[in-house]
């Protein structure tokens, strides 16, 4: 599969697609998308590198092992929750907002911290399952 | 047209269930997955389908002002995607292990826990 | 009193982390711990016996009623006295027995938990505390009978004890709860004052039918005795202790606990007359059958135990008074004589009563001290046993129905009691000392001084009862509620009819001793009515229960998928199905409400019906992934139409890496081959559309009905007002069920983890299995 066009076009692909992978967790809150989307869109984006360029480049151009990001992802996640218990004493879980509109991101919240958690717990669990199958054969 | 989806849920459950009673392991998964599926759908459905009215407040108001799509089983949905996606990996390596050890990819083969037999 | 409890339990635990250091000499020292508990419980006997009743309260559970309160009356302190004195001896006793054992720490581990239990329930005047203390006894009493693990036979019998002793458990927590819920307490001293209400309640004969269960397990009362000869694999010491004068009259103390508050009707009395009666004089009759010393004292502890729930039964102030002494006398003699048993069987290496004679020429102090015991058993004055019977008869006599019929099953109990006495511990001594135990010597002393102290306490009692009337008998009496001023122990008591009875058992017993002499062929000859006792009926039941259950198993979890999901979809079929179509809500289609069909939906239902028709029928694994492929885009389609944007982008990529995943591993997967026959597959096809059909139709009868959407409408109004978010299906997911999302991203990480280590473990046996293969 390594074909010249598909390795020259998956290396536009990849920061283009891994853009708008951010773009679709960043606006999930307000329109379609969020955490799950963006990081299953940034996985297939390294997944078609992988293909055209072969696992180690990839992995090369990664520099971390995939698997890292589901303990960073879920640890975000677990303090964007405890955030308020520690902070101000509210319930877990419970929302947090910046006083002020940031631009594209609308909001800045405790929830936003979540929503990257669970992306970059997607791209680990995504990633450390594809390539751990490729490595495999 | 619910009619329809109720038919092609039935479809998708029977022919889930019928894969899942072949006695080979990827006929096996891939029923679960078409299982999996139909589940979907009919949660989706039993939520009530609407056109063209996504659950997305409008932009300049804070609440709904017109009728809008249930967004509870959407979100029970997404998660089932997603969560069925770490089954369907586990289950596909675990079936390719399997083979490799056992050998054998015949279900009724594997009804004892010694392996090798 | 806590502390005394305690004590027990923190031997076995020290003796977890010191066991190793303690199996040598120093075993003998553990013995210093009943000896203490028992000085302890000594100072106690005069205030107890001036009629102060001593507790002590700690709050455990106070929210279940659970509470850790102990009582020390004259009931309780008899039955302390009795586990740690008789503890003490046998503690030293064993240090002699299993000198050098490999497990020996252990076993005193057991034997201080077991002893730490009996205690607590002795002392616990809070009905469930009781209950545990009771369970822990059965426990520590199937590690002990099991002591010997090796042995299938001990393994066995421990089971067969536990199973029994722990259903009277069960029974008796039943008991417990209910009649505590009657009660409205579980202080026992409480519950004395409340007597006449239970006895008035609905639920008296229940609980009453509950405690006996627990009782006559625990006490071997027919037909539940059969346990107890089995519990006789345990070592020597566990026999004496646990099996003969403490853990079996758990449920006599039981009874006698329980008098004053359930026994003053009919139902309790003429039971335990009955279950007593027969125990009794059915154990005694077996003694008659055994060879194995240990066997004869089994069922000659049985015809005992059966004789104290007689008694209870008869439930006078002469029969009270006679358990209470029988419980003292039963414990010396019947203790000296398995001590006796244990040390023959220590020396010589047999218990068979054929083979033992003359013993008395190599080992003296033990003839005496099985000669004292034989006649206390026998009931021969001077000694307590004298005391005992004279009580039985006089009890007996007292009744005003059917007494002479109980006391003539009394004193042919007795006989068989004195020749079972006999046997164990005159015969072994007399006659002929064969050539084989010329070179038998003495065991240590710490062996043969535990039974002659115990044998010489039942003599000095015999003549001086005062030792034992006011300071133990009296109070006991007291505290199960009848009047104990009155009793008056005396050896003598004149000639008159009671004497008569008494010289009349004597004479009897030693005419059966002299004629019948035990055989292994009588053995054998009763053994063929086996087939009728309890136990076999017990053990048939199990087998038949087991080979039942077997087979049911391998019917139902034959471990085949396919049969389990058949079974569980053609459930689902007929019951829902059923369901469905009956009653006044019976199915209906209503087509109204519906919304049209356009062009392009139908389109995308027949695409992916083609699809899912070809993936069942794909000969290839890539066919048939291409066909789920397919499938997932068309879902993937539907949501776009049906407002579901986010579902439609998570569905497409999720689809996209199902394929991508299948792909990669397909080569590693095995290959399609059709392997069910046409009839199978049109049997499965069947089954399969039954389901399909029933789905299809629970989905149009749910569409039909009216919706719910109050959560919905919650999440949609406040999406924004609360969570500042306009998309509404995110915002469930990151704030309104964050936690769950944070569980789910869990998940997927576990399974990530899962698919990981499956791929890079390597089974060490790997390479073995290619090689079989």
């Amino acid at each position: 599969m390594k074909t010249l066009i598909l390795r020259t076009a998956s290396n536009y692909m990849l920061p283009l697609l891994l853009v708008f992978s951010v773009f679709i967790l960043l606006r999930g809150h307000y329109l379609p998308g969020g955490g799950f989307v963006g990081g299953l869109i940034a996985a297939i984006a390294f997944v078609l590198h992988a293909f055209a360029n072969g696992l180690e480049n990839t992995k090369g151009l990664l520099r971390i092992r995939p698997g890292v990001l589901m303990p960073i992802g879920l640890g975000l996640a677990f303090l964007s929750g405890l955030a308020p218990v520690l902070a101000v004493d509210e319930p877990f879980m419970t929302g947090l907002w910046w006083p002020d509109h940031v631009p594209v991101v609308g909001n800045l919240g405790s929830a936003l911290f979540f929503d990257i958690g669970v992306y970059l717990v997607v791209i680990g669990v995504t990633l450390t399952i594809i390539f751990s199958i490729s490595e495999s054969d | 047209m619910e009619v329809l989806l109720a038919i092609m849920i039935g479809v998708l459950y029977a022919a889930g269930i019928y894969l899942m009673l072949r006695r080979s392991l990827v006929k096996l998964i891939i029923g679960v997955i078409l299982l999996g599926n139909g589940a979907n759908l009919l949660i989706f459905l039993l939520g009530r389908i609407t056109k063209g009215s996504p659950p997305i407040i409008p932009e300049e108001s804070s609440t709904f002002l017109e009728a809008y799509t249930d967004p509870l089983p959407q979100a029970l949905i997404l998660t089932a995607i997603v969560i069925s996606f770490g089954l369907q990996a586990f289950a596909i390596i675990l079936v390719k292990r399997v083979f490799k050890v056992v050998k054998t990819n015949d279900i009724d083969e594997m009804n004892t826990t010694d392996a090798g037999s | 009193m806590l502390a005394a409890v305690l004590t027990g339990f923190l031997l076995s635990i020290f003796l977890v982390f010191a066991g190793k250091y303690f199996k040598g000499k120093l075993a003998v020292l553990s013995a210093l711990v009943p000896l203490g508990l028992f000085l302890y419980f000594l100072s106690f006997i005069n205030r107890v016996s001036s009629g102060e009743i001593i507790t002590q309260s700690v709050e455990w559970v106070p929210a279940l009623g659970l509470n850790l309160d102990f009582t020390l009356d004259g009931l309780s302190l008899l039955f302390t006295l009795l586990i740690t004195g008789i503890g003490f001896l046998v503690f030293a006793y064993t240090a002699a027995y299993l000198k050098g054992h490999e497990y020996l720490d252990r076993f005193y581990g057991y034997l201080g938990m077991f002893m730490g239990a009996m205690l607590g329930l002795v002392l616990s005047d809070n009905l469930l505390s009781m209950f545990l203390f009771w369970e822990l006894t059965s426990i520590s009493s199937f590690f002990l009978i099991g002591f010997n693990n090796s042995s299938e036979a001990s393994r066995k019998s421990a089971v067969l004890a536990l199973a029994v002793t722990g259903s009277g458990g069960f029974l008796l927590l039943a008991g417990a709860l209910l009649l505590g819920n009657v009660a409205g307490t579980y202080s026992i001293s409480e519950m004395v004052a409340l007597g006449d209400m239970i006895a008035q309640s609905e639920s008296y004969i229940l609980i009453v039918v509950l405690l006996f269960g627990a009782a006559f397990t625990k006490s071997a009362q027919f037909p539940f005795h059969f346990w107890l000869p089995g519990a006789m694999k345990a070592p020597t010491p566990v026999s004496t202790y646990l099996h003969s004068a403490t853990m079996v009259k758990a449920g006599i103390y039981l009874l006698l606990r329980f008098t004053p508050v359930l026994g003053s009707t009919e139902f309790w009395n003429t039971t335990l007359i009955i279950v007593g009666g027969i125990t009794m004089f059915y154990a005694a009759v077996h003694t008659l059958f055994r060879t194995d010393l240990k066997g004869v004292l089994a069922y000659s502890t049985i015809s005992v135990l059966g004789l104290l729930v007689f008694l209870i039964g008869l439930g006078t102030q002469y029969a009270l008074v006679a358990a209470g002494v029988y419980i003292v006398v039963h414990a010396l003699y019947k203790a000296t004589l398995f001590l006796i048993t244990g040390i023959i069987d220590h020396e010589t290496g047999t218990r068979d009563v054929t083979a033992l004679s003359g013993l008395r020429k190599v080992m003296m102090p033990v003839a005496i001290a099985g000669l004292l015991a034989a006649i206390s058993s026998a009931g021969i004055p001077p000694t307590v046993g004298f005391l005992g019977k004279e009580l039985v008869y006089e009890a007996t006599l007292g009744m005003a129905d059917w007494a002479v019929v109980l006391t003539v099953l009394a004193i042919a109990t007795n006989i068989l009691v004195l020749y079972a006495g006999f046997v164990a511990g005159i015969k072994p001594f007399t006659g002929k000392l064969p050539e084989k135990f010329e070179k038998v010597h003495m065991p240590s002393y710490l062996m043969w001084l535990p039974p002659v102290i115990l044998a010489v306490l039942g003599l000095l009692i015999g003549i001086y009862p005062a030792v034992i009337e006011a300071p133990l008998i009296k109070p006991l009496v007291d505290s199960v509620g009848l009047e104990g001023q009155a009793v008056h122990l005396k050896l003598w008591h004149g000639f008159n009819f009671v004497l008569g009875l008494s010289a009349l058992t004597l004479a009897g017993g030693f005419l059966l001793y002299f004629l019948w002499k035990p055989s292994e062929k009588k053995e054998n000859a009763i053994s063929k009515l086996d087939f009728i006792a309890p136990k076999s009926l017990l053990l048939g039941f199990s087998a038949g229960f087991r080979s039942f259950s077997s087979m049911w198993t391998n019917f139902l979890q034959n471990g085949l998928l396919r049969n389990y999901v058949t079974t569980i979809v053609l459930f689902l079929v007929v019951l829902v199905g059923y369901s469905l179509f009956s009653g006044e809500n019976a199915f209906h289609i209503n087509t109204e409400s519906l919304s049209e069909m356009t062009f392009y939906e139908v389109v995308i239902m027949g695409v992916m019906f083609m699809a899912v028709a070809f993936v069942v029928v794909a000969r290839s694994r890539l066919g048939a992934v291409v066909g789920m492929g397919i499938v997932g885009y068309a879902i993937c389609l539907l949501f776009v139409i049906y407002s579901a944007p986010d579902l439609a982008m998570t569905q497409f990529s999720i689809d996209t890496l199902t394929v991508i995943l299948f792909v990669l591993v397909l080569s590693g997967l095995p290959k399609y081959i059709a392997k069910s026959n046409l009839i199978t597959r049109i049997r499965d096809a069947g089954v399969s559309i039954g389901l399909g059909v029933l789905v299809s139709l629970i989905a149009l009868a749910v569409i039909n009905e009216p919706v719910n959407k109050e959560v919905s409408d919650f999440y949609a109004e406040n999406a924004y007002i609360l969570a500042k978010g306009k998309n509404v299906v995110n915002v469930i997911l990151v704030d309104f069920r964050g936690t769950d999302t944070l569980m789910e991203i869990a998940v997927l990480t576990i399974a990530a983890l899962g698919v990981y280590s499956l791929l890079k473990l390597r089974l060490d046996k790997d390479e073995n299995i290619e090689k079989e293969n």
